[in-house]
């Protein structure tokens, strides 16, 4: 294998795999941040327990995050040094100002929520929480920023071979990082959401810490509902921002081959690359109509980008398949936000079990729709500015390469199972628990949702 | 002086912030298994860094970015030159997050695991931090590429030369003093006298390593000629004072006990060695191997104006709020810990 085949499966692989805690990090921390606020408001130990729950799973999500981010922040030079010397004066700002807002907000105040409840006031503990949440999503926008300019560069001009910043508006708030940071972000929401109601879900079921799971299903309902459907909305505004500033990801995403007026939607397909065409179930008119506001309107195909198309089939099926997953988050949070409007949750078992199995759903449609993101720029690094063949680093040997991803193979499994190994030890032992005690007001849907679920076959018993 | 200039030193200056911070908490890692000789003396020496490691780290990752924005040629070059070294690093860094962060949750083997990843995870990143410096003192293979110079090489052991292990062993040795004066400030009873001992032991180690490195540099033709440019000047003179006042102050601290004195005297120290290995590289960052005078230099490796400024400002806002906030959270765990006060 080529060293640069290598380089981008050595990206490809450490990005991917830290991209399955980074997003966590985020939504957990929102629902932490509820869980806390509930607590401070409170001041029952049954919310503090909950919010110390919840903690342990962000520390060891964040644990794995910061972790598998380190070699992040160091790859574009270790890897990619042509990259990194052509576009450093634009792009490494971001990453050193990442650092700066984002990291050092989260990485000190999750200690301080570690290790500081006995020592710091409540009022205190419940703003590190908040300074934590921040951070992590000042995190994701600056990265998104610098990931934005790659997609659709602005606000600069290249200088004897090198990018050199001339707007810092224009870069920084160039054509899509305002969509790439809301449409990320709220994935992230969905991804905390249902991981949160998986657990407290499958407490109900098991008849298990019912006060815990009854107190933090709402708000994780709530954070799930808002996001996945705002997913759509926002996801449509990248779409025309595609359309009109990468139209060759545009093409590959549906698979059009050849422009033409009128161009259609397809449901789901498989794309025929031989023979250059799309099997499958489609909307008549439907792209152009989405893209345009005009049914009849042209949309390029890739017959207009000779030599710069991405890979068609992965972006088509990646592209689809977060669309389909977007729309079953969107139904399913409509049902659980149904349920517990009408405080019929825990007699659904059925939708229990749903919810406790579909967890790993929203990461599949997170990585289907970063997929779609990234190979969609293909081949370009810098879109329409550099190719990611000319991006690596001359100097290190495919064998190199081939030593250490074999490493960060090796190693990510083995975090994997550590990590896995931990939340399921947190999971099964349960929040601490404590003697019962029903606060005022919610007593009685707690009371009435607990019988529910002693009514579907719990045991009788009220632990937190 | 220009903009360009005021990055270098502020590149400097993050070198010197990251080595006062994370210099401790790695110190404290490779001395773990030796300076604690039960389970609860060790639970101790990872609660002492345990709040703030994370955050100290994080100098690391902004040093890399602003790195990468500021000198963009001199964080590709030096990166990818060092290709096999920095991915060690990186692997001990990996390795010792999550070992800390994991360990609460072992069994009793896994936490026999987690302990060797504390150590191993530490002591890489001590060594080879120093490693990279001296190489950059030496220079390594370079020749002129598109956008500027660039290295050629990018192998482990055409890094390790006689110097640069002299190099590499004098850091580990400022670590290993900064780490055992900060479990001096946070420990009690026989572990706190185990890291007094090694504290002045570590310190003595560490006098001879400098001694000799300049020694080695007098004699080495490349060193000596490398450095002698940026360490003639006033710059260079000050660092030195810096480094032989970080070393009498930490002395005389720990003679008189005062173990706050002796921390803050290690902190000096290895400040001063980064403004030392600073002043005599500039105004290069990496310069060749071979004499032939190319070199990344803070000129030609320098982004735009409108970028440097841009970092300037953000620099200037963001980093007094974040030293407040992190001193402000170092005070809330400052005191000695004892084994009774584990809390994770």
């Amino acid at each position: 294998m080529s060293a640069l085949l290598l380089d981008r499966l050595q990206f490809a692989f450490t990005i991917g795999f830290h991209f399955i805690f980074a997003p966590l990090s985020i939504g957990l921390s929102v629902l932490l941040v509820l869980a806390e606020r509930r607590y401070y408001r409170s001041g029952l130990e049954v919310d503090r327990h909950a919010s110390s729950f919840w903690l342990k799973l962000l520390v060891a999500t964040v644990a794995i995050g910061v972790a598998t981010g380190v070699p992040m922040e160091f790859s574009f030079g270790t890897n990619w040094s042509s990259y990194s010397r052509f576009v450093g004066g634009v792009f490494g700002a971001p990453l050193a100002i990442e650092g700066l807002l984002a990291f050092f907000l989260e990485s000190t105040f999750i200690g301080v929520l570690i290790f500081g409840r006995k020592r710091v006031s409540k009022r205190f503990y419940y703003l590190s929480a908040w300074l934590v949440t921040i951070g992590a999503h000042l995190s994701a926008v600056w990265i998104l920023v610098a990931n934005s300019w790659q997609q659709t560069p602005a606000g600069y001009e290249v200088v004897d071979g090198r990018a050199e910043l001339t707007s810092v508006w224009s870069a920084v708030i160039n054509y899509s990082t305002v969509p790439r940071i809301l449409h990320t972000v709220f994935a992230a929401w969905v991804i905390g959401a249902f991981v949160v109601i998986s657990i407290s879900a499958y407490y109900i079921l098991k008849g298990k810490h019912l006060q815990f799971a009854h107190r933090s299903l709402p708000s994780a309902i709530v954070v799930g509902l808002v996001a996945a459907v705002m997913m759509p909305v926002i996801g449509h505004w990248s779409a025309v921002i595609v359309s009109t500033h990468q139209p060759a990801k545009l093409a590959a995403m549906e698979g059009l081959y050849r422009s033409r007026d009128g161009a259609p939607l397809y449901l789901l397909g498989w794309v025929d690359t031989g023979g250059e065409r799309v099997i499958g179930p489609y909307l008549p008119n439907m792209l152009s109509a989405l893209a345009d506001l005009d049914p009849y309107s042209e949309v390029k195909g890739l017959d207009a980008f000779e030599g710069s198309t991405p890979p068609v089939q992965i972006v088509f099926q990646s592209w689809h398949l977060m669309v389909a997953l977007g729309m079953l988050f969107v139904l399913v949070m409509l049902i659980a936000g149904w349920l517990l409007w009408r405080r019929r949750l825990a007699y659904h078992r059925w939708f229990l079990w749903i919810m406790v199995v579909a967890v790993p759903l929203p990461w599949v449609a997170t990585m289907a729709g970063w997929s779609t993101a990234e190979v969609g720029r293909q081949p370009w690094v810098v879109y329409n500015l550099m190719r990611t063949s000319q991006g690596a680093s001359p100097t290190v040997t495919a064998t190199q390469v081939a030593s250490t991803l074999s490493l960060f193979v090796l190693i990510y499994a083995l975090l994997f199972i550590a990590w896995m190994w931990v939340v399921t030890g947190i999971v099964r032992k349960g929040p601490d628990k404590v003697p019962v005690e029903v606060p005022h007001g919610a007593g009685v849907a707690l009371a009435e949702a607990g019988a529910g679920a002693a009514a579907a076959g719990a045991p009788k018993e009220v632990t937190s | 002086m220009s903009l360009q200039w005021v990055w270098f030193a502020l590149v400097g200056v993050l070198l010197a912030i990251y080595a006062a911070t994370g210099g401790y908490d790695l110190g404290i890692g490779v001395l773990y298994p030796f300076l604690a000789r039960s389970d609860a003396e060790k639970g101790v020496l990872r609660q002492s860094i345990g709040p703030v490691w994370d955050g100290n780290q994080v100098w690391l990752l902004v040093l890399g970015g602003a790195l990468f924005g500021a000198f963009p040629l001199a964080y590709a070059d030096a990166l990818s030159a060092f290709y096999l070294a920095v991915m060690l690093i990186l692997f001990g860094l990996i390795l010792r997050a999550v070992s800390l962060e994991f360990h609460g949750h072992g069994s009793p083997v896994l936490k026999e695991v987690f302990d060797a990843g504390i150590f191993l995870g530490s002591l890489l990143p001590a060594l080879l931090f120093g490693v990279a410096v001296g190489n950059l003192v030496e220079g390594i293979g370079m020749r002129a590429g598109r956008g500027g110079p660039q290295t050629t090489s990018s192998g482990l052991f055409s890094l390790l030369t006689p110097y640069t292990l002299l190099v590499g062993l004098a850091g580990l040795a400022v670590f290993l003093v900064m780490g055992s004066s900060w479990a001096a400030l946070k420990t009690e009873g026989d572990l706190q006298r185990r890291s007094v001992a090694a504290r002045s032991a570590m310190q003595i180690v560490l006098f001879v390593l400098v001694v000799a490195l300049t020694a080695l540099t007098a004699v080495n033709d490349i060193a000596k000629e490398q450095l002698s440019n940026g360490l003639g000047g006033p710059a260079g003179w000050i660092m030195l004072a810096v480094l032989i006042g970080g070393l009498v102050y930490a002395r005389w601290g720990m003679l008189k006990k005062d173990d706050w004195q002796a921390f803050v005297g290690a902190v000096v120290t290895v400040a001063g060695l980064a403004g030392v290995g600073a002043a005599g590289l500039y105004p290069d960052l990496i310069r060749s191997d071979s004499g032939d005078g190319l070199a990344v230099t803070v000129s030609n490796a320098a982004s735009g104006h409108l970028t440097l400024v841009l970092m300037l400002v953000v620099a200037l806002i963001a980093v007094p709020v974040v030293l407040a906030y992190s001193i402000y959270v170092n005070r809330v765990f400052s005191g000695r810990i004892a084994p009774q006060d584990l809390e994770y």
